[in-house]
């Protein structure tokens, strides 16, 4: 054990004077190490970005609603079971808040009718046109996960008046009244005039494809006065426990049936819809890119294992003699295939910690220039690539070493 | 061979000889090159013991080359009885080989082979770190050693720092460090000019004086001549055994 240890030191120092007195050679193949590591964890590092960006925007959803919608999330193909659903209106939210109101130990807390559409909002010069305008009731700030900016939800009395308030993303009131407050100004959505009494903090985009910064959110009533409800709604339900989820679902499935009066056998004519749903159609997507981009970049990693390889070869070669005399010298078979893994693994140890480096200078830059774009640099990152490093190192280092350890002393201490 | 310790004709002291070291019993070595079979050794029979100041001779092709590796432990004998200090080492495997030229055995070479990159100090270290020596034992032997052979004043020197002379003598260093049964030099003067050579000769005298056992392999009669007991080899065989005159 104490000569195990021993001869480690020496090959340490060995396969270090032997980088040193190879300097140009030793930073050539480090560099395909290099290139390999950058790349590697690189793509790690953006495949978690990816992943937690996805992760923020599911959550904006809310992990704790359901939505009781005509369509299901995801892919229809059949469409056609779909088409002839009757549309979810708003006035159901009542009915079924009377059913969730009668099951004993219910798991579903209120239902809210929200009903949307785009419109253009304009505020004297200032126009912001696709803003996606809700009609809700008051209860909607129960199941609203975002904070407030400035300013209030509307009340009761302010919904089941109809009173024109509205209640805008952080975009729009940016966009309209700039570095201004927008409380108590009057603007208009698609001509019809309404009061500003608040405004949402910064929420950011789902998946790049909406934002929720872009909204604006009125009372049920004024909704329909305005733009009217024919083009259906949909119905969000909060549920109590999130680690029920299934079982809430369930009940929602049955309190719908209920409401609409659906008879035994009948198939659903909604969908209720969660988050989950999203999750489990982009997760085998996620992964497949995942992959598929490991895959890609381990190869320039290989590439540098093969320059590993090579250049242990070539040590091996040059040092022929030498291994001939450490074996003369009592050196066994582990000691001289220790020395030439420690050689390998040396140059891709030093590899992997200035690929690692570089990585994080590159993602620090990207942090810095593009804040919204989802990059992460972990601690896990640096273990995984510096072990990959050793592996890699050994792996690579293998053949060679072995075939040194292997050589015959005669014929070595005969090599010139 | 009557051991005398009074100077003989040429001056020189014969010390007694010891015990048993190497017991070679009818060896013989085969080689295929391609489709040809080489008996590099044909039936050798040699027993050496402790304290003498042996020399191997014979002209290229005697088989002088595959004794000297067989009595180094470097190869293994194709038939034949080889006992190293009583041990049977004609069977065994690579490591143990390995051991057994760690403790038992010190290499002198004709090339010196030290390691370019190390100084001296950490050349004649080299065979501690395989015996498992603690560092500070093995700096401080090795520097001892370094010293007696003369060089304590070039311990920190690298090989391309020391002159021929210099770096044979580190060799014989490292060759002495681990107190090895035999030391074995194949052609130590062959790259070195006459007066180094006569200088290492005489530091091998001097180490035979100490107590050590000496094999020098050489081509060399002048560098025999330096020994007390002459092998000669021709083909494989054993031509004569006796007395250096």
């Amino acid at each position: 054990m104490k000569r195990l240890i021993y001869e480690l030191t020496e090959s340490f120092r060995i396969a270090f004077a032997q980088i040193r007195a190879n300097k140009m050679r030793s930073a050539l193949t480090a560099l395909g190490v290099i290139i390999g590591i950058v790349a590697v964890t690189l793509m790690g590092t953006a495949i978690r970005g990816i992943d937690k960006g996805f992760q923020n925007s599911l959550s904006m959803l809310g992990d704790d609603i359901l939505y009781v919608q005509k369509w299901p999330w995801g892919n229809v193909e059949d469409w056609w079971n779909y088409i002839g659903r009757p549309p979810i209106k708003p006035e159901m939210a009542g009915p079924l808040n009377t059913v969730i109101a009668q099951t004993p130990n219910s798991l579903l807390e209120v239902a809210v009718p929200v009903a949307g559409r785009g419109t253009t909002a304009k505020y004297g010069e200032n126009k912001v046109s696709n803003v996606i305008t809700f009609g809700t009731t008051a209860e909607y700030s129960r199941i609203l996960n975002a904070e407030f900016k400035e300013g209030r939800f509307f009340n009761d009395t302010e919904d089941a008046s109809g009173r024109p308030v509205c209640i805008l993303g952080y975009d729009i009131a940016e966009a309209l009244f700039q570095d201004r407050s927008a409380l108590g100004e009057q603007m208009f959505l698609n001509g019809h005039p309404y009061l500003v009494i608040g405004v949402m903090a910064k929420q950011g985009s789902f998946l790049g494809l909406f934002s929720f910064d872009n909204q604006a959110v009125v009372p049920l009533e004024s909704f329909r006065k305005s733009f009217g409800t024919r083009r259906g709604a949909e119905l969000r339900v909060k549920i109590k426990d999130k680690t029920r989820l299934v079982e809430a679902k369930e009940e929602l499935v049955g309190a719908m049936r209920r409401v609409r009066a659906q008879l035994p056998g009948e198939r659903d004519n909604f969908s209720v819809n969660e988050q989950g749903a999203i999750k489990e159609t982009l997760d085998p997507i996620k992964q497949g890119i995942a992959m598929a981009g490991l895959f890609i970049t381990g190869l320039s990693l290989f590439v540098g294992a093969i320059g590993i390889m090579n250049i242990t070869f070539v040590s091996v070669k040059e040092r022929t003699k030498e291994i001939g005399t450490r074996k003369a010298l009592g050196a066994r078979r582990r000691t001289i295939l220790l020395q030439f893994l420690i050689e390998a693994v040396s140059i891709c140890l030093i590899g992997g910690l200035v690929g690692l480096s570089l990585t994080y200078g590159l993602v620090f830059v990207v942090g810095q220039a593009f804040p919204s774009f989802p990059v992460e640099f972990s601690i896990s990152l640096v273990f995984v690539s510096m072990a990959v490093s050793v592996v890699v190192g050994i792996l690579s280092g293998f053949a060679p070493a072995w075939g040194a350890a292997r050589l015959d002393p005669v014929v070595a201490l005969r090599y010139e | 061979m009557a051991p005398s310790l009074a100077p003989d004709l040429t001056g020189r002291v014969t010390r007694p000889a010891g015990s048993l070291v190497i017991d070679i019993a009818d060896v013989s070595k085969l080689y295929k090159m391609g489709d040809e079979i080489i008996h590099a050794l044909r039936g050798v029979t040699l027993e050496i013991r402790r304290n003498e100041y042996l020399a191997i001779m014979g002209p290229s092709g005697s088989g002088k080359s595959t004794l000297m590796n067989m009595l180094g432990c470097l190869d293994t004998p194709t038939a034949g009885r080889y006992l190293f200090n009583g041990k049977n080492v004609a069977h065994m495997a690579d490591d143990e080989l390995a051991d057994i030229r760690n403790r038992e055995i010190g290499f002198v070479f004709q090339t010196f082979n030290l390691l370019p990159r190390s100084t001296a100090l950490a050349n004649v270290e080299l065979p501690l770190i395989y015996a498992g020596v603690p560092a500070h034992t093995r700096r401080e032997r090795a520097a001892q050693t370094l010293t007696d052979v003369g060089l304590g004043d070039r311990m920190t020197h690298k090989p391309n720092e020391l002159s021929g002379g210099q770096r044979q003598r580190v060799a014989i260093a490292r060759a002495l460090v681990n107190h090895p049964s035999i030391i074995l030099a194949d052609e130590p003067t062959g790259n070195l000019d006459s007066k180094t050579g006569v200088e290492i000769m005489e530091l091998f005298e001097h180490l035979y004086d100490q107590g050590n056992t000496i094999i020098v392999v050489t081509h060399e009669e002048d560098i025999a001549r330096h020994a007390r007991r002459i092998v000669r080899l021709r083909d494989g065989l054993i031509e004569s055994d006796g007395p250096a005159l």
